[in-house]
């Protein structure tokens, strides 16, 4: 207590130092928006490509619409489930004060899956009318109850982190069962669609499901954000936030179904894609620490730049297929996230 | 003013303790102490709002129970004895959380004074910028007695500050509350493992022990050869030095167990006490 300060610390240039890592994360965000629009399979070059997006009527009809169907509205999706994602594994990670925690852990895209796979069995997902709906709403409803179920058992324990994490898991089990059994049952196209929705993927991106996730993302980030003091303070336990005001179980509770809706919205357009719920807010986590009014927005910004990321990279590695961008986050995003630990704790 | 009425505390069956009252004074410190599992953290936890229990609990001569939540963060701060934590954030965030309920988006020029000043009267400005799960258990725990102090509460109540602090330090940061305690006016609770710091630093003692409230009074009225006998279960002396400052000597533990001891005891009178002492 008699050392003397070396340097005396600047609170100021230190959230500054903040803010500008957050801005490079935008500007990576941006950059990966750019290249996901440029790169792709077809004979379409990249002066055509970009006038395409300010000039439709400049390029030809087919380029035209492979820049506004295809490509603008993939590489928007990326960062949209990327950064709607990041954000609802930051929430999960805080309100649990679990590293672990994520909308894949918790059981929430396994809730979704049976949604779609059940959408997919009953042939809801192949008619005209509702085909293009059938298969998102009932991902969204599942994924929701997946939430619900969390929900309304918890609050029977007064929403303490150890009983959502243990039921969360809880329903990973149950739904993965549900899951088996549907795939065991279906026949083989059946199969096939249920398990290529599982890996997760973009191409479903339109520009009817882009402005639903858009003010989705919006709101509950605004929703979440304005909370981000209160949930700083959650960081140092629960005790220690009710003693500074904090009504802890009602901010738990307003947080897990703002994040329910977000997670529930995100995997019903794209599938399950793990690891960015985690490894997104980790990241954040590790760069820019834990006091949520960068901690939130850093969660979503490098969900963005992961996921934008690995849909450039599936584009490159396997041109001219579809290739799921789930596999591809896990198996070039693990082992990043692996050196990622090891720096930090060594 | 802290004022506790008839204040009892059970997990289901098991009751904790009974019928607890007393007052502590601003500008005094009141210890609480009691042997292990008497409820002494228990009771500050009931006080502080973290346990419910049945009574009254007065603050400035309102009851706690008709105080609105942020009201009575703004005039109670409470710290915990555990000091674990395994936030990503540095010390001085971690003490900026104490003015949770002020803080705006941005942390103006009022909130970094607040921190820094309370840093340096702590002197812990060297630790400012490390993360809070780096420091070692005495330093963490002067990083939360700074949140407890940054918002300048009414009440202070203290479990076991001193637990994780070398001998130096604990003599240290006592002398400092003592200061802080008078200027500010607070009205602190306190539970010291250390019966000697308690006689010397308490104003009042209380002593919890046998279900209920056993003493409550000064040092010299409470710190009796048969308190330390009959909640210690100790054989003792208290010397008085030439300062006039009075010491435990504790000899061991209580060869047998007295008669009177027998039988169930409602919380003695000082003036019952102090008969006893030296």
């Amino acid at each position: 207590m008699t050392e003397e300060s070396v340097t005396k610390f600047e609170y100021k240039t230190y959230s500054g130092r903040k803010t500008a890592m957050l801005i490079l994360g935008i500007a990576v965000c941006l950059i990966n928006f750019v290249l996901n629009i440029i790169i792709g399979s077809s004979s379409a070059s990249i002066p055509e490509i970009l006038t395409a997006i300010v000039n439709p009527a400049g390029v030809s009809k087919l380029t035209a619409t492979i820049a506004w169907t295809i490509r603008i509205p993939t590489s928007l999706m990326s960062i949209l489930v990327g950064a709607s994602l990041g954000l609802a594994g930051a929430t999960m990670q805080t309100i649990l004060n679990n590293p672990l925690a994520s909308p894949y852990t918790l059981g929430i895209s396994a809730g979704a899956g049976v949604g779609a796979s059940i959408a997919m069995l009953t042939g809801l997902g192949g008619l005209a009318v509702i085909g293009g709906i059938a298969v998102p709403l009932s991902a969204f409803a599942f994924a929701l109850l997946a939430c619900l179920g969390i929900y309304f058992i918890s609050r029977t324990k007064g929403f303490t982190s150890e009983i959502m994490v243990l039921t969360g898991i809880g329903m990973v089990f149950f739904f993965q069962a549900i899951q088996s059994f549907l795939q065991y049952i279906a026949s083989s196209e059946a199969l096939q669609a249920i398990v290529f929705w599982t890996f997760g993927s973009l191409t479903k991106a339109d520009w009817t499901n882009i402005p639903i996730l858009t003010v989705v993302f919006v709101v509950v980030f605004i929703a979440i954000y304005s909370q981000s003091w209160k949930l700083t303070a959650l960081k140092l336990g629960d005790e220690r936030a009710k003693v500074l005001g904090i009504d802890v179980e009602r901010l738990r509770m307003m947080m897990f179904i703002l994040m329910s809706l977000l997670t529930a919205t995100a995997v019903a357009f794209v599938g399950s894609i793990g690891f960015i719920g985690i490894v997104g807010p980790h990241i954040a986590r590790i760069v820019i620490g834990e006091d949520q009014r960068f901690y939130l927005p850093m969660s979503a910004v490098c969900g963005a730049a992961i996921l934008s990321l690995a849909s450039v990279a599936t584009k490159i590695i396997v041109p001219g297929a579809v290739f799921p961008i789930g596999i591809l986050t896990a198996i070039i995003g693990v082992p990043f996230f692996f050196a990622l630990i090891l720096r930090k704790r060594g | 003013m802290l004022e506790i009425k008839n204040l009892s505390f059970g997990y289901s069956k098991q009751k904790v303790f009974t019928d607890i009252s007393f007052e502590a004074r601003p500008g005094e410190i009141t210890a609480v102490i009691g042997a292990n599992g008497a409820g002494k953290s228990t009771l500050l936890k009931c006080v502080s709002g973290l346990e419910k229990a049945s009574g009254d609990i007065y603050i400035c001569g309102e009851n706690r129970k008709h105080m609105p939540r942020i009201k009575q963060a703004e005039v109670i701060s409470f710290l915990n004895q555990n000091t674990d934590c395994d936030a990503e954030l540095n010390v001085y965030e971690v003490i900026l959380l104490g003015r949770v309920q002020k803080l705006g988006f941005r942390v103006n020029d009022e909130d970094r004074a607040k921190v820094e000043e309370i840093m340096d009267l702590l002197s812990i400005s060297q630790f400012a910028d490390r993360k809070i799960s780096e420091l070692s258990g005495g330093q963490r725990q002067m990083v939360f007695i700074a949140q407890t102090l940054i918002k300048n509460p009414k009440i202070l109540i203290l479990d076991e500050p001193t637990s994780a602090l070398d001998l130096n330090k604990q003599f240290n940061l006592m002398e400092l509350m003592k200061k802080i305690v008078k200027k500010r006016n607070l009205t602190t609770l306190i539970t010291l493992h250390h019966l000697d710091m308690a006689m010397k630093y308490a104003d009042r003692i209380v002593v919890i022990g046998n279900g209920g409230l056993y003493a409550c009074g000064t040092p010299e009225e409470v710190m009796t050869k048969r308190m330390f006998r009959e909640i210690y279960k100790i054989d003792s002396e208290i010397y008085t030095d030439e300062k006039g400052d009075r010491h435990l000597i504790a000899y061991g533990p209580t060869p047998s167990k007295p008669e009177f001891l027998n039988a169930s005891r409602p919380c003695m009178a000082p003036s019952v006490l102090v008969e006893e002492v030296g």
